[in-house]
Order: C-alpha cells, then sequence, then structure tokens
C-alpha cells in the first residue's frame, strides 16, 4: 500500500500541459501571436456585445476606431494623450530600473504642475514670454526633483521604505495643491482657465504639438541613456544586486539619489505639459491617475521607452474607445469598460505565450516515467 | 513583413473610422439641427441626470431625434471641456451645452473660435459681459422652489414641536442658548449659488417656525456621498432637526434616514432628484429645476434661427421648477401649504428674499449692503464683474447694479446665475 500511493499520486498529478520558455521568438511569430489575441479579444467581446448590449459588434468596433482615427484632431488628442502617460512611464523607468519602487510620479507631476501653474498665474502677463517658460521649467523641474529626492535621500542613509514614503508623498501634494486650490478659485468651484501667457503655443495647427515633441525627445534619450551610458549600466547593476554593485565600487547611495532626481524632474516637466500645454488649469486630479497607470507602462515595457509608446498607445487607444461607445449608445460606462478591459486583458496575457510556450503531455512522457518509476 | 502588415492595419484603422463618420454623420432630418451635449457626469448623478432628461424630453416635444444628439460624459473642468466642444464642432453641431459651472472659461474659449455655433454654458454666468455673441448662460430661478421645500421643512418642524417630539425638556441639543431651534445644511461651496439658495430654504423654512436657526456645513465639493453624509451626520450630532443640502449626491438623505433609523430626530430635504428611494421615511421633498423648458426654447430658437438671449433663468411661472412628491412623514396640512405658497410665488405676491423677512447685522464683504436701524436690507450693491480670484482683477467688466427693488432682493434678474451672497442673521456658516 505505502509502496504504491506515491506512484498513483504522480501520475494523477502530473499537468496536462507543461509551460516552457521560449528560446527565442521571431518578429514574425511575435505579430502573430499578437494579433491573434486581438482576434481572440473581438470573437469574444462580440459575443458579449450581443448578448449584453444586442448592438452589431461590427458597429461597435468601428465606433472604438473612429474615437480616435476618424479625424486628424483626434489623432492628435491621441497622441497627446499617450505622451502624456508615455512621459510619466519615461521619467519611471530609471528609478524602477534600479528597483526603486517610486509610486510618487503623481505627486511628482502635480508638484510639476503645481509650480507651472503658479507662475501662469503669478508671472504670466507681467514678465517677457521667453522670461516666463525659463520659470516654468526651472519651477517644475525643481518641484518634482524635491518631490523625488526626499523619499530616495532618506532611503540611501537610513533604508527606509520608498513605497510608503513615495506614496505618502503624493497624498501630502494633494493637499497642498487642495489647499492652494481652494484660494485660487475664489468664489468659484474650480480655479478655471489659467490666462494664457503661458499655454504652449499653437504650432501647426494644434495647441499641444510641443507635448509631442517634448516627450518623443525625451523618449530617445532615456533609451540612449539607459542603454548606452555609464549611468545606465550603474543603474542596472543596482538594480540587480546592491552588493554587486558595491563590490564593483559603484556609490549606491549617490546612484540612488541622481537616479530618483532624474525620475522626479522629469516627472515635475510632466506637470508643466499638463498645465501649460494640456489642462489649462490646476485641480487636485490634473495627473489623472496616470503617475500609477504609467507603471503599468513601465514595467510592461521592461524599460523600454519605445515599447512604452506602444503600451502607452494602446491604453489611450482603448480608454478613449470606450468613452466613445459609452456615449454614442447610451452604454452604462462599465459596460464600455469591460469591452476594452477585455481586449487589453487578452493583448497583455499575448505577451506570456510570446515568452512561453504550452507543451501538451505526450504518451511518450508518460511512458517514460512509468517506466522510471518502475526502474 | 512589419510594415506590409503594419500599412494593412492602418489602412483598416482608417477605413473602419471613416464608415464611422459616415455612419453618424446620416442621422434624422427633422430640423437637421444637431447638438452638442458636454457634461461633467453622467446619468448616476442626480445633477447630471436631471439636465439630461430635460435635453431628451425638450429634444422629443421638438421632433429631434436621439441620434440628432451627441453626449460627451464626465467632462472635467479643465481643457478637456475646450476639447470636447471643438470636437462637437467638428461633428457638425449647430448647438453646444455644457452643464457644470467650471466648464465656462472653455466653453468661452471654443465660442471665440466658432462664432458661428452657438454655446450655452449652464449655470455660467459671464456670457452677456464677455462681448462673445455667441456665448449663453442659463440657469433656473432654484431659489424659489428651495423656499417652497423650506416650507416643507417647516411643516415638519413644527409638527415634531407641536407633539412635544423637539422640546427643550426632550431634545436639549436642539436647540440654542436662546431656546431656536436648529436646522441644518449641507453645501457644497461658499459662493452666492449656495448662499442663495440656502438662504432661500431657511427663509421657506422660518416662515413656518419664526424661532429657527441654521447651521452650515460645507463639502468644497459638488458630489461626495462620503463627505456630505459625514457633514449630515455632524449637524444631526450638533441637534439639527432638519437637513437640507445644495450637493448632488444622496449622501445627506441616506445618512439622515439610517440615523432615523437608530431613534434619532431628523429629515431630510434633497435635491434635483426624489430622496425617497435613498431615504423611504427620512425623505420630505427635493427641489428641483425642470431644465426641459429652458432647453425647448433654447432648441427652438436655434433651429429658428433666432437668437438665445444671453441670460435667461425660468421659474415658477414658467414651470422652471418644482419640489418633487412629498414623502410619507410629511406633516399634514403640507399639500395644501405648498399650493398656497406657489400660488403666492406665481402671482408675486411673495417674494423669497422679502427684505422685512430677514436682518442683516453682521460684516459684509462680498457685497456693499446699507441697511435700516432694524437691521433689515435697504441698499444692496451686486458687481457682476467675472473675476480672476487668484489676481484679484477683472477678466469680463460687469456694472455694479442695486438688487433691492421694492422691498424684496431682485435674485436672477440681472443675470441667470445668482448672486444673493448676503450672509443674514440666523445662519452660521461652518
Amino acid at each position: 500500500m505505502t509502496k504504491t500511493e506515491p506512484k498513483v499520486l504522480k501520475s494523477r498529478g502530473e499537468p496536462l500541459v507543461h509551460i516552457a520558455k521560449r528560446d527565442s521568438v521571431s518578429i514574425g511569430k511575435k505579430i502573430f501571436i499578437r494579433a491573434a489575441a486581438i482576434l481572440c479579444a473581438m470573437i469574444l467581446n462580440a459575443v458579449f456585445i450581443v448578448i449584453v448590449t444586442k448592438l452589431n459588434p461590427f458597429e461597435v468596433y468601428a465606433r472604438i476606431f473612429a474615437a480616435s482615427f476618424s479625424r486628424p484632431m483626434l489623432f492628435m488628442q491621441l497622441l497627446r494623450d499617450l505622451t502624456s502617460l508615455l512621459c510619466i512611464g519615461v521619467a519611471l523607468a530609471p528609478a524602477f530600473k534600479m528597483r526603486f519602487w517610486n509610486i510618487g510620479a503623481e505627486g511628482q507631476v502635480l508638484m510639476g504642475g503645481f509650480a507651472t501653474a503658479l507662475c501662469m498665474i503669478y508671472l504670466g502677463g507681467k514678465i517677457p514670454t521667453g522670461l516666463l517658460f525659463l520659470a516654468m521649467i526651472v519651477t517644475s523641474v525643481l518641484a518634482g526633483a524635491i518631490w523625488g529626492l526626499i523619499p530616495a535621500f532618506f532611503k540611501a542613509n537610513w533604508n527606509t521604505n520608498e513605497t510608503l514614503f513615495t506614496l505618502m508623498m503624493n497624498y501630502v501634494a494633494i493637499q497642498i495643491v487642495a489647499y492652494t486650490v481652494n484660494i485660487l478659485r475664489g468664489e468659484r468651484a474650480s480655479v478655471g482657465s489659467i490666462n494664457q501667457a503661458g499655454w504652449f503655443p499653437n504650432i501647426w495647427g494644434y495647441n499641444y504639438t510641443l507635448n509631442i515633441l517634448i516627450v518623443a525627445v525625451l523618449t530617445v534619450l532615456m533609451y540612449i541613456y539607459l542603454r548606452s551610458t555609464k549611468h545606465g549600466y550603474e543603474i542596472a547593476v543596482v538594480g540587480e544586486s546592491e552588493r554587486t554593485a558595491k563590490y564593483a565600487g559603484i556609490n549606491v547611495k549617490r546612484v540612488t539619489m541622481r537616479t530618483m532626481l532624474i525620475s522626479g524632474a522629469l516627472c515635475g516637466l510632466c506637470g508643466l505639459i499638463l498645465v501649460a500645454g494640456d489642462k489649462h488649469t490646476l485641480a487636485t486630479n490634473t495627473a489623472g491617475g496616470n503617475g500609477f497607470t504609467a507603471i503599468i507602462v513601465a514595467w510592461l515595457a521592461k524599460f523600454n521607452t519605445f515599447y512604452m509608446a506602444l503600451i502607452s498607445f494602446l491604453l489611450v487607444f482603448l480608454e478613449k474607445g470606450a468613452r466613445e461607445i459609452a456615449s454614442a449608445y447610451a452604454l452604462n460606462e462599465y459596460i464600455a469598460g469591460i469591452i476594452s478591459g477585455m481586449i487589453l486583458f487578452f493583448i497583455l496575457g499575448s505577451e506570456f505565450f510570446i515568452q512561453y510556450r504550452l507543451v501538451p503531455r505526450r504518451r511518450s512522457d508518460k511512458a517514460d516515467q512509468n517506466g522510471k518509476g518502475e526502474e | 513583413m512589419f510594415k506590409k502588415i503594419a500599412a494593412l492595419a492602418m489602412a483598416v484603422l482608417m477605413l473602419l473610422g471613416m464608415t464611422a463618420i459616415l455612419s453618424s454623420c446620416s442621422g434624422g432630418n427633422a430640423g437637421s439641427i444637431t447638438i452638442g451635449c458636454i457634461m461633467v457626469g453622467d446619468e448616476t448623478e442626480g445633477y447630471t441626470l436631471a439636465h439630461m432628461n430635460g435635453i431628451k424630453e425638450a429634444a422629443k416635444s421638438l421632433g429631434i431625434a436621439d441620434s440628432q444628439i451627441i453626449w460627451k460624459y464626465k467632462i472635467e473642468e479643465n481643457s478637456d471641456c475646450y476639447d470636447a466642444a471643438t470636437e462637437l464642432v467638428g461633428r457638425g453641431c449647430q448647438l453646444i451645452i455644457s452643464n457644470s459651472y467650471g466648464h465656462q472659461d472653455f466653453m468661452a474659449q471654443a465660442a471665440k473660435e466658432h462664432p458661428e455655433v452657438t454655446f450655452v454654458s449652464m449655470t455660467g454666468d459671464f456670457a452677456s459681459i464677455s462681448g462673445i455673441p455667441n456665448l449663453k448662460n442659463g440657469f433656473t430661478k432654484v431659489f424659489e422652489s428651495r423656499y417652497v421645500s423650506g416650507v416643507v421643512g417647516g411643516m415638519k418642524l413644527k409638527e415634531l414641536l407641536d407633539n412635544g417630539t423637539v422640546s427643550p425638556s426632550a431634545t436639549p441639543n436642539s436647540f440654542d442658548a436662546d431656546g431656536n431651534v436648529k436646522i441644518g445644511y449641507v453645501g457644497a461651496f461658499n459662493y452666492a449659488e449656495v448662499v442663495s439658495g440656502y438662504t432661500a430654504f431657511f427663509l421657506g423654512l422660518r416662515s413656518i417656525v419664526p424661532n429657527a436657526v441654521m447651521e452650515v456645513n460645507y463639502t468644497s465639493s459638488w458630489f461626495d456621498i462620503a463627505k456630505e453624509a459625514a457633514a449630515a451626520e455632524a449637524l444631526v450630532a450638533n441637534g439639527c432637526v432638519i437637513i437640507g443640502q445644495h450637493a448632488d449626491s444622496t449622501g445627506a438623505p441616506s445618512a439622515c434616514e439610517r440615523m432615523l433609523g437608530e431613534g434619532k430626530i431628523c429629515y431630510s430635504v434633497g435635491y434635483n432628484v426624489d430622496m425617497l428611494s435613498a431615504a423611504p421615511t427620512a425623505a420630505l421633498t427635493s427641489p428641483t429645476n425642470t431644465w426641459s423648458e429652458f432647453y425647448k426654447d433654447l432648441m427652438k430658437n436655434v433651429m429658428d434661427g433666432k437668437e438665445q438671449p444671453f441670460d435667461v433663468a425660468k421659474g415658477y411661472n414658467d414651470n422652471g421648477v418644482a419640489i418633487t412628491a412629498l414623502g410619507p412623514s410629511c406633516a399634514p396640512g403640507t399639500a395644501e401649504k405648498v399650493a398656497e405658497v406657489e400660488t403666492e410665488l406665481k402671482n408675486g405676491t411673495l417674494h423669497v428674499f422679502d427684505t422685512s423677512t430677514f436682518t442683516v447685522t453682521n460684516e459684509q464683504t462680498t457685497c456693499d449692503v446699507l441697511t435700516d436701524a432694524n437691521g433689515h436690507l435697504t441698499s444692496c450693491k451686486v458687481n457682476m464683474s467675472y473675476m480672476d480670484w487668484s489676481t484679484m482683477t477683472p477678466i469680463y467688466e460687469g456694472e455694479t447694479v442695486e438688487c433691492i427693488k421694492d422691498g424684496y432682493f431682485d435674485e436672477s434678474t440681472f443675470r441667470s446665475a445668482p448672486y444673493f451672497s448676503v450672509r443674514i442673521d440666523g445662519i452660521i456658516e461652518k
């Protein structure tokens, strides 16, 4: 009895499929897997749409596309929102690559936006535009950098928990902005449109061309910084193992603080872009949760900034599509969210199949096992 | 390979996009008007729901099909509103409506760029002084229905006082040092729109119970269920018996219902929508705006190519305001009293802000007031300028007008948005 028991358990417990890591995947196969995932998601969604909303799924999909592609302006808005998200992702990349859990992007962005808004309100129209922009850039970058540096300083010197620290800094930033907004709004419910002196200029017919250009440049620069500079290498080593870094003579303290200074400063710049180039007002939700969404963007892309752009596109595109179908078909926004969420789920799921393959259990495997057992 | 697929994908995207535009353009032909609606919330939020219902009802009565209305939900009070407005212009809208005060700046920005389209910023206040001919404002005289809802609350309070449920011996906490009975109010923000509303509510209630005093708790938000509930709880803990509100959620009525169940004495007067589903026993009624009347005129004007006035505020006389069905807890005789007050408001024998019904002895900062020896207002000058409050400079210069006329404060006449911001005696803001 006791002899046979483990044998039975073993053969029962053997899974139907094995998961094995793929060695290398050709670009064609990658595209095929992703396309298959999108197709699966669309088929499943179509069933959901027909059953729950009784709409024509093709029309619904057409609407989702139309929300971003039917007019140049919508496409530009897609790019603008994509870059707003991407910019934060780019800012977070060095911190996360260093395994420094910067959950505080939301607050760092908000502080940058806060500094920008104050410059626009109190200096706008009083000093030359060039000087105003300089003030906005300096103060916003400084504000974000300080907000990023404080937790890094404590982490480097006293090994405090950066996840909690950066998270708490968000709430401090939100309260500072809430307090200020309460003063600035006067007898209104919100700050309203801030005077136009500090708005990004209209280039090629759009107010946010500059947003897109700045972030495009940042994306390239960050890619190079992380891949091909000494700093980037140090960040990678510290991220892999602090001990190795120390052994290699890297000053971990300095790298930690320097990296968070950069991360925070770039977040501050995102705040500038958001306030002066996009929202034109200040509110506690100016960052709009992008500080958290960007963490997903950075991680999924494994800190490859170009891949981040792709993921940002996907997220923004789906969000716009969901909003569009919610209003076009008077759907509850949750239903729209389910539809776009399902597509996202499948696409993220496909990443698993790009890295791993499923090996079904074969008879010969079983025979081998049995044979071994008997021996 | 990759390039080919990318090109193919792009082509498919464009094609899908095009079909969507084509399908969205082939709308109905009844009037061939297209209306864009920028809503701060969606149907889950009472204030926006009231606007949505008003727009739909107006459109239906004019034969405008659903497909001729394009909705934009949950548009924040920032450039998102401008984006939405520009997009709606691009989709061929001749009329664009936004429903939140904070949208106004961004509507103005879009209005300047698209003079051929009529932009209506509901509850806004600077259309007439902005010099933008195609920007309009609209409101209701909701202070009238707030007054009536105050009467409903007053009837209930009087019943509680008469039958001894609320008395200095039974509920000492409900009376202040001078023996006045306390009521409460959950307000969103401390500016004219809210001040005008709570004063009207208070005066209505005090027309039934003359020795009432009111505490106002602000939430600094138009929609926050938790904060509104907490504000109501704080007021009831302070002894307030009737809780009015000028905030958009069911937070306060639900809290009152719960506390009433726990043996406290508190009844709720809601806002925007019937609160009986949230508070079957605690809810007495809610003052509401009937937006459809405003929207009907507006749509008709735009369709007929007539000029929409800068400011329109509809009250009881134009069916612009009402109160919802009286709850089962209302005092006997309430319906008759309500009908009586409504008639008086309609025929002009009763004015909500009758200066003989209140006194002002505290310092005023927001407007220029003069009072007689008894503390009754004799003059109140209001500056209609639209201010940048952070730098205290006017963005649009408006006139300063005398608002006291024939013994009452003339609300919502000089512009549609409320401007009564006098703090009267008997009300404490917290």
